[in-house]
């Protein structure tokens, strides 16, 4: 009945689509939008987690010692790296629109015309 | 419609999702209660078999190769999706900033660090099979540190350092090493992205056959990527000031 | 009962990361978001040492610490700018 873990990956990722929907600045909006993705990578690490394990590194270490599952941590990793790229061409999108609408502010942006 | 029926139609479906949610996620098997049978023979069997010691790393770069080139290719097409949106065409070229950092004691300190970085983000390459690191972590220290070089001196310290027309090929050649490697197994008969050199001795740096070339592959273009976004956002704020 | 097979480390860790999420959505003014994203992205790099995961923890680090500030202060200011 250990939820705790699981359950505030779930809160991260409420809060983080909460800021998305009520922000005001497209700035804001990117950076709580790696807040949810960053909810992910808790509830990853957590599921392979094993009890009492210690990292999956061998060196040194007797081959049997209880270790944890290294599968969701190589998902984990390269997630994050990419992360940054993603995030960048999104902040170039929103440089982009605040050149062509001159605000930043989502709800300002003007429709479609044309 | 307006911003407030807007907040006011989503917080009640919020809420729905919130419980759905809580609720998947209480039937998960207790935390700490791992039953899937892959950790437990990877953990087991990864030394033995390809004789690396950091089994995180065989699993990205041997075990499951194939995944970690779709990564790198994410990566790839996301950098030139930034460089499409920010290299105009008639963009102009900053000159000379007068912007430098004066202070010497900051410039000294600043050079020795970035020596430091740089030799610390290699070790974290070339080690990743032994101990905590890889091509990953070492490609990002390593562009952090160049960019070190921005921050310490000027503009055109960073101009001379990480010239676009000596990284862009380096990022290529990253992504199509890794491709090339693979299909030189392919060459010899085996399957694609087969580790065909012999394993090596695990704990040295000989573990790992030609999972080293693809993890020099990704860290080379896990560096190259990064240093031309920074580069590419750093040409965004430095053109502003030198117009001013 | 929820917390029945936890060590009192990862308890902490696990509460700090869920009020840091919650302080990063709230902060309006994006200067300071930043700099508490920054604070967030070390309170997860701490919770990958406590679920042993140090690989995770070394990307985490470099990249919350001089990815996302770069890009995003530079995004910024490039806004303010025009």
């Amino acid at each position: 009945m250990s939820a705790l873990p699981y359950l505030v990956a779930g809160w991260i990722c409420v809060v983080g689509i909460y800021g998305v929907v009520t922000s005001t600045n497209l700035i804001h909006l990117a950076l709580c939008l790696t807040v949810t993705q960053s909810s992910t990578y808790v509830l990853l690490l957590t599921v392979g987690y094993v009890k009492g394990g210690g990292p999956p590194i061998f060196k040194g270490v007797k081959l049997g010692t209880t270790s944890v599952d290294p599968v969701v941590q190589s998902l984990t990793l390269t997630d994050i790296v990419v992360s940054v790229t993603v995030l960048a061409l999104i902040l170039a999108l929103a440089l982009d629109v605040h050149e062509r609408a001159g605000t930043i502010d989502p709800d300002e942006i003007a429709t479609l015309e044309g | 419609m307006s911003r407030r029926v807007r907040i006011a139609v989503f917080l009640p479906a919020l809420a729905v999702f919130a419980a759905l949610l809580a609720w998947s996620l209480l039937a998960i098997p207790r935390f700490g209660d791992y039953r899937g049978p892959y950790g437990y023979v990877l953990n087991r069997v990864a030394t033995p078999e390809r004789h690396m010691t950091n089994v995180v790393t065989a699993v990205v770069f041997d075990y499951r190769g194939f995944d970690t080139m779709g990564e790198e290719f994410i990566l790839f097409i996301a950098v030139m999706g930034v460089v499409l949106l920010l290299r105009e065409k008639g963009r102009e070229r900053p000159g000379d900033l007068t912007d430098a950092i004066g202070s010497d004691a900051v410039r000294i300190g600043g050079s020795l660090a970035v020596g430091v970085a740089v030799l610390i983000s290699l070790w974290l390459i070339a080690f990743g099979f032994i101990t905590p690191g890889g091509g990953f972590q070492g490609g990002v220290a390593l562009a952090s540190s160049v960019v070190l070089v921005f921050l310490v001196a000027s503009w055109r310290a960073w101009k001379g350092v990480a010239n676009e027309a000596y990284v862009d090929p380096f990022e290529g050649l990253g992504a199509g090493g890794y491709v090339v490697i693979g299909l030189a197994a392919l060459i010899g008969g085996l399957p694609f992205l087969t580790n065909f050199f012999g394993p090596g001795v695990a704990g040295t740096l000989s573990s790992g056959g030609s999972a080293v070339f693809v993890n020099w592959a990704v860290g080379m273009e896990v560096a190259a990527a990064n240093l031309v976004l920074f580069g590419e956002f750093l040409e965004e704020y430095v053109v502003p000031l030198a117009r001013s | 009962m929820i917390i029945a097979t936890l060590v009192p480390l990862q308890v902490v860790t696990l509460t700090l990361v869920a009020v840091a999420a919650t302080a990063v959505v709230l902060t309006r003014d994006v200067q300071r978001q930043i700099l508490v994203n920054g604070f967030y992205g070390f309170l997860l790099v701490v919770l990958c040492v406590v679920l042993a995961a140090p690989d995770v923890a070394l990307s985490m680090l470099v990249v919350s610490s001089v990815g996302y500030p770069l890009v995003v202060l530079i995004a910024i200011a490039r806004s303010r700018s025009k």
